[in-house]
């Protein structure tokens, strides 16, 4: 009985523990960001690895999702014979939700399992230790740059995927479905605000790519460095971030719109 | 990979994502901030202003030249004060117009819309539009018809 209630407590304690870790790696993260000013090319590296490799996956979903979004919104509004506004309900879900939320996923799945990945294997393979044998601090060198990449990254990829997704909304409301194109951009053009739905559905963007990047590049410098802690360690990433995502997006739903 | 090629690439992807902001904001959406502040501003007093809301359109012969900056009660009129932001380019509207609350479609926004008399003077900034029409309410002509019966 006695062990139960140990084993419990320990396992709290574990709970804290990585917690609390993972929140002084990120004021380390974040005091090792300013060094990066000047040293643009590694984040230009880290920017091609995180957002332009994911960038077809993003486009390709981003088409799928607005077409779908057209016609399942066309089958609900034909009913109210209001299928001119088809266009301002695809751009407000779009903006709103679905494009932060589903490029932030994507993100998660493709770009931070990745870092993780990477930066377990330089600690399993010791190459972190070897940079800081030599002076060089793995913060600055290679913690920061993919911070900030994906930081910049995620809400670069949201403003595309809505854009691609309008797009796609477009082929099957418009050329597909018969809706009218004057109704469809103007309907949008009239309801969406700038600064109310789209800056709000970046500004969203911009906290889950900050979330998800520390997630992934913590689990990746704190895992277990053997293959097995390295491929638990993506696993978890793609696990926390996502879980991340969806709750901070409700938060963040609650206090904008 | 080469690092030049690195560079074309995440080049061209910052590129795209210019492109796309470009596209929302052009094409996609509107800057309500700017658009709501040059113009001039009426008001009107209404008895009631059923779902009215602040940014919703003012039209006038079904065309947007406006929209609603704010709303109040006034306590000593008992009544709603409506103040109306007109575009700086529509500034002829006679003495005599009248402003109604319309509701777009059956389930739409409600919106005001402007009619203009016959008077040859026309409203100047912070002037009251003095013919108003209040907002149909659904619940009110459900009950006088139940009333009547």
């Amino acid at each position: 009985m006695i062990n139960l209630f140990q084993k419990f407590g320990r396992g709290w304690l574990e709970v804290f523990e990585r917690f609390g870790r993972a929140h002084m790696f990120l004021f380390q993260l974040i005091a090792a960001l300013p060094s990066l000013f000047g040293r643009w090319g590694l984040l230009i590296k880290q920017l091609h690895s995180t957002g332009v490799m994911t960038l077809l996956i993003i486009l390709v979903s981003g088409l799928f999702v607005g077409m779908v979004l057209a016609l399942q919104g066309y089958n609900s509004l034909v009913r109210f014979s209001a299928e001119e506004a088809l266009g301002q309900f695809v751009a407000l879900v779009l903006f709103r939700e679905l494009a932060p939320v589903l490029t932030a996923l994507l993100f998660a799945g493709r770009a931070g399992s990745a870092m993780t990945s990477e930066i377990g294997l330089m600690k399993a393979t010791e190459q972190l230790a070897g940079l800081e044998m030599m002076a060089v601090d793995p913060y600055k060198r290679v913690f920061a740059p993919r911070l900030l990449a994906g930081f910049l990254a995620v809400p670069a990829l949201t403003a595309m995927f809505g854009a691609v997704a309008i797009l796609g909304g477009h082929l099957v409301g418009v050329e597909l479905l018969g809706v009218d194109a004057g109704a469809y951009w103007s309907q949008m053009k009239s309801e969406v605000s700038f600064t109310h739905d789209v800056l709000n559905g970046l500004f969203k963007a911009l906290v889950f790519g900050f979330v998800i990047c520390w997630i992934a590049i913590f689990e990746g410098a704190d895992c277990v460095p053997t293959s097995e802690g390295v491929s638990g360690a993506t696993t978890r990433t793609v696990v926390y971030s996502s879980l991340a995502v969806l709750g901070l997006d409700f938060v963040l739903t609650a206090l904008m719109f | 990979m080469n690092s030049r090629t690195v560079e074309i690439l995440v080049g061209v992807f910052m590129a795209l994502f210019l492109l796309a902001m470009a596209f929302l904001v052009l094409k996609a959406s509107n800057l309500t901030g700017i658009s709501g502040n040059s113009g001039y501003q009426l008001h009107g007093y209404f008895e009631n202003i059923g779902g009215l809301r602040a940014r919703a359109p003012v039209t006038a012969g079904g065309v947007r030249v406006g929209q609603v900056s704010r709303i109040e009660y006034d306590a000593e009129t008992f009544q709603a004060k409506v103040t109306l932001n007109i575009d700086e380019q529509y500034s002829s509207f006679p003495e005599d117009t009248t402003a109604s609350i319309y509701t777009a479609g059956l389930l739409g926004e409600q919106y005001i819309g402007l009619e203009p008399g016959a008077e040859e003077d026309t409203l100047s900034a912070g002037d009251e539009i003095t013919l108003t029409q209040s907002a149909l309410v659904l619940e009110r002509l459900i009950g006088q018809v139940l009333l009547n019966r």
